[in-house]
């Protein structure tokens, strides 16, 4: 029994080991992700803060794939409110390499081809006729790459609709039928579980905010 | 379960909990004591960690104890790990050094205008080459906006720095092109023959190129093509001038693609409403095909297959200058055919190849008829050139290289003139070596040399070549060039007179300044080329020709000022003698113009997409040869100053599924009068003006691709 007991104990040391979802993370995890879903953490300096510290979590976990992909999520959106082009190469080079890791880490993960997605839209805001060409199509296939894997992601949606919206019609975008897609960004995201708290969960304002503003 | 785990876990963790926070506070610095905000500084191994602020201060505190390691990293910067003890509070200084990278580190640039979609801080970016008003998508044609260049426009090639067209050698993958440009009329170019849209980086260099390439005196312009396409299309294209139809197809795989294209070019009809100064008799009409291979062979190696495949016929007849009253009928059919097999691959260990095969044949037949007056005159000229390449390359370190390789080429030139015929081969052979020292990530040098044989000149050169370069901040740099340049005599001449001759030699000393921030670009290059062994055909036929050039050239861009407005300036100052051909002493050559300057501006209206482009170039006259003049006046008269304006207008929309792109374009909009020089009939009585054949091009088309949105390209094209 005594023996028993003790394998028990060890099995279950190891499967937690492996997950090594200790609470310190998940706290830590909590904490970071919490800011993330806070309107006012969207400005360059708190999303360095806040990318910086998921990257020192993803040097202590190094087994963990959200570390990462929120380090690239932080990054990429500060790439995208950045004035100076220099700049915006620079984190999306950074995001780049953190999207690489989580990539390694969780092979064929939808949210990972999202944030794909957003890196290569950032490298065409630098320099969009020279890029266009390049990145344009990257940009979209993510998308569908995602689509594909999980096609009840809202996310999908989300930027797809963003994509149609922002695009001149003469270059393939549509207006009305990026609101039909953001409608159906909410539909998902009405439908949408997060495995939890720190799963990625973010976009839901965003598509009510383009929604709104596509209905004026 | 869980709750015996979180137990044991709370008993392993009570003692750090207990155990007190260190506050680790200081301050970060780069190497000159300026202070680094946002970088991460954490202790190893934990979270606990803080940002650098504003003055590169930080604090935090930590539970961790005793020896630690300190983080500090920060993009751009080499990571800092520093053994801490961490006991009580600690405050540090630290300074992080700039890591090197190859974005930040110095490059060569003396005398070459890089176009790259790879690398950010280039002057131009490949679209930029064929985004030019009056350009008509020919490369050659908008590399005549950039400094260095002359508006020669009523001869073949790029004549740069006071060198001659021949002086201009075409490489694509590091393998020459012969016969680059379509075979046209005396007095009016052809065009180049390949699609600027195969080409993913393109360098010009006017002077100082590397010794990998050789065989031009002046100047080297190197493509390098595309890679994989993003997704397959197709295309159709429909003009006043013809049409053109293409596929792109990538593989399942997604590791491989081929492409064919087709085009059909009749300028008949254009002609007969828009009456050139040349009657066309035939055509001129084209038949253009290619095709492309590529295929990924590991994730560092490809496999790449590029050919292109010309037929063009065209007739013309004119007043006879030499026969007041006759007419002279001018008919060439030309054929043409070019291929290039590479193949790159990673060997490890910092080893690369690149290897490659190329066979290209030229056809031409000539017909040369004053009609019923004189003989009609048949030139036949066909010339095969098969070449083989092979390069090493070994990285040295983070940024330091050496490059060095071998080529080899087997030219077999034919040519009648109605019954006499003069034939010869040649089997040229090089090797070269060069090597890239970062002394420091701003301060670069590169020495390499050359040497090479020719079986026709039975003769050996050695060409030493070296650079230097040196960053002085972000933006700016100084760069300074030298190296010694051959080149065999044109085929006409090597034909008859081979044991007279001997190598040409040019010897180039460049220095230059760049800044390149941002949008804005500006340049400023001072060149001076000694000319040695020029071709001498009179008194005799001999390699004894001599000359010189030197010049001052500003280039500026500004993509910024103006919203969707992005335009360049670039002038050039050129002093160039030379003694060579029949000239009977060093004289400013026909040629070559003392001032040249153009303005290319491109405006991009969103709301109705469409872009508007326009081009002006000017170029004061040249000097012209007029043989009733006694010799002490050689080419002392000049022409006309040279103007032009093109405009171009391209309005994108959709048609169906179809990204379509309607375009305007017009070559010098305002019928400029352009004289290049004059001709004289043998008796010296009458001249006539060389002059373009058509002033002004009208052109109007569409194209429409299924599949990748190429409209920028199109309208790029312009």
């Amino acid at each position: 029994m005594k023996q028993f007991t003790l394998f028990v104990l060890l099995t279950a040391f190891t499967a937690v080991g492996v997950k090594a979802q200790s609470p310190q993370y998940q706290e830590a995890m909590a904490k970071q992700v919490a800011l993330l879903d806070q309107g006012s953490s969207y400005n360059p300096q708190t999303l360095l803060e806040i990318s910086n510290t998921f990257e020192r979590i993803a040097a202590t976990e190094k087994s963990q794939w959200l570390p990462y992909y929120y380090a690239a999520y932080s990054q990429v959106m500060s790439a995208f409110m950045q004035q100076d082009k220099a700049k915006m190469d620079e984190l999306a080079d950074k995001a780049d390499a953190n999207a690489a890791k989580a990539d390694e880490l969780n092979k064929n993960s939808d949210e990972v081809a999202l944030i794909k997605s957003l890196i290569a839209t950032v490298r065409i805001s630098v320099d969009p006729p020279s890029r266009g060409a390049q990145y344009g199509p990257e940009s979209g296939m993510q998308i569908q790459k995602a689509k594909q894997i999980n096609p009840e992601n809202p996310r999908v949606y989300l930027l797809e609709g963003q994509s149609l919206y922002y695009t001149p019609e003469q270059f393939g975008g549509d207006k009305v039928k990026a609101k039909e897609t953001l409608k159906l960004a909410l539909e998902k995201f009405a439908a949408f579980k997060p495995a939890d708290s720190i799963a990625p969960h973010w976009g839901e304002v965003r598509a009510k905010q383009l929604l709104e503003e596509a209905g004026k | 379960m869980s709750k015996i785990y979180y137990h044991l876990l709370l008993c392993l963790f009570i003692p750090g909990i207990l155990s007190a926070q260190h506050k680790i506070a200081g301050k970060i610095t780069d190497a000159k004591k300026r202070p680094l905000p946002g970088v991460n500084i954490y202790i190893k191994g934990t979270y606990d960690g803080a940002t650098a602020g504003a003055d590169g201060s930080f604090s935090f505190t930590t539970t961790a104890n005793g020896a630690q390691v300190l983080v500090a990293s920060l993009m751009g910067f080499q990571t800092l790990e520093q053994p801490v003890t961490v006991g009580g509070p600690l405050n540090l200084t630290l300074m992080l050094k700039a890591s090197v990278n190859e974005l930040k580190a110095v490059t060569i640039s003396a005398g070459s205008f890089e176009a790259s979609s790879d690398k950010q801080n280039t002057v131009l970016k490949p679209l930029d080459i064929v985004t030019t008003a009056g350009a008509t998508a020919d490369i050659v044609q908008a590399l005549k906006t950039l400094p260095g260049t002359q508006q020669a426009n009523d001869r073949e090639g790029l004549f740069v720095r006071g060198g001659t067209g021949y002086e201009t050698q075409i490489f694509i993958d590091g393998l020459l092109v012969r016969n680059p440009f379509f075979t046209s009329l005396p007095d009016q170019p052809g065009r180049g023959r390949f699609s600027p849209f195969l080409f993913k980086g393109t360098t010009f260099s006017s002077g100082g190129y590397s010794a990998q390439y050789g065989q031009g005196l002046s100047s080297a312009l190197v493509l390098e093509s595309e890679d994989l396409p993003a997704r397959s299309s197709y295309s159709l294209g429909a003009s006043v001038f013809g049409f053109s139809g293409g596929l792109d197809e990538l593989s399942k795989d997604k590791k491989g693609s081929y492409g064919i294209e087709a085009d059909y070019t009749n300028l008949g009809p254009y002609f007969s409403v828009a009456k050139p100064k040349q009657e066309p008799t035939i055509g001129p009409e084209i038949i253009g095909t290619s095709a492309n291979f590529r295929r990924r062979t590991s994730s560092t190696g490809i496999i790449k297959f590029y050919g292109y495949g010309n037929w063009s016929k065209m007739g013309f007849r004119k007043n006879s200058i030499e026969y007041p009253g006759y007419q002279e009928q001018f008919d060439v059919r030309n054929q043409n055919i070019y291929t290039n097999l590479t193949y790159k691959e990673s060997l490890g260990n910092g080893w690369r190849v690149n290897s490659g095969f190329s066979f290209s044949t030229n056809r031409d037949k000539i017909q040369i008829d004053t009609i019923q007056k004189t003989p009609q005159t048949n030139i036949r000229n066909n010339s095969n050139l098969s070449q083989l390449r092979l390069m090493f390359s070994k990285s040295l370190g983070v940024l330091s290289m050496l490059r060095f390789g071998g080529e080899y080429q087997y030219a077999s030139e034919k040519s009648r003139f109605n019954s006499y015929g003069a034939n010869y081969d040649d089997n040229y052979a090089a090797g070269f070596a060069e090597t890239d020292v970062y002394f420091t990530p701003r301060f670069v040098g590169r020495f390499g040399g050359r040497t090479e044989y020719s079986s026709i000149l039975d003769k050996v050169d050695i060409a030493p070549r070296a650079s230097l370069a040196y960053k002085l901040d972000d933006y700016s740099q100084f760069s300074l060039a030298y190296g010694d340049y051959y080149q065999k005599p044109e085929p006409q001449y090597l034909r008859f007179k081979r044991d007279e001759l001997g190598y040409m030699k040019a010897t180039h000393y460049i220095g230059s300044f760049q800044r390149v921030a941002g949008d804005y670009t500006f340049r400023v290059e001072a060149f001076y080329k000694k000319y040695k062994d020029l071709v001498k055909t009179a008194p005799d036929t001999s390699t004894t020709g001599t000359g010189y050039a030197k010049g001052i050239e500003l280039f500026w861009r500004d993509r910024k000022t103006i919203k969707n407005l992005d335009y360049w300036i670039s002038y050039s100052y050129l002093d160039t003698r030379r003694n060579y051909l029949f000239y009977p002493f060093e004289v400013q050559p026909d040629f070559a113009a003392k001032h040249t300057a153009s303005l290319v501006v491109k405006k991009w209206f969103p709301k109705i997409t469409t872009n508007i482009g326009v081009t002006y170039s000017f170029a004061t006259g040249r000097p012209y040869y007029n043989p009733n003049l006694p010799e002490n006046k050689f080419m002392s008269e000049k022409t006309i100053d040279f103007n032009t304006l093109g405009f171009s207008a391209s309005y994108l929309t959709t048609v169906r599924k179809a990204f379509t792109v309607f375009v305007l374009s017009v070559t010098n909009v305002f019928d400029i009068k352009q004289v290049y020089g004059y001709r004289y009939s043998s008796d010296k009585l009458r001249r006539e003006e060389i002059v373009p054949n058509a002033p002004r091009f009208v052109f109007i088309g569409m194209f429409m691709n299924f599949g990748i949105d190429r409209r920028q390209d199109v309208i790029n094209n312009l």
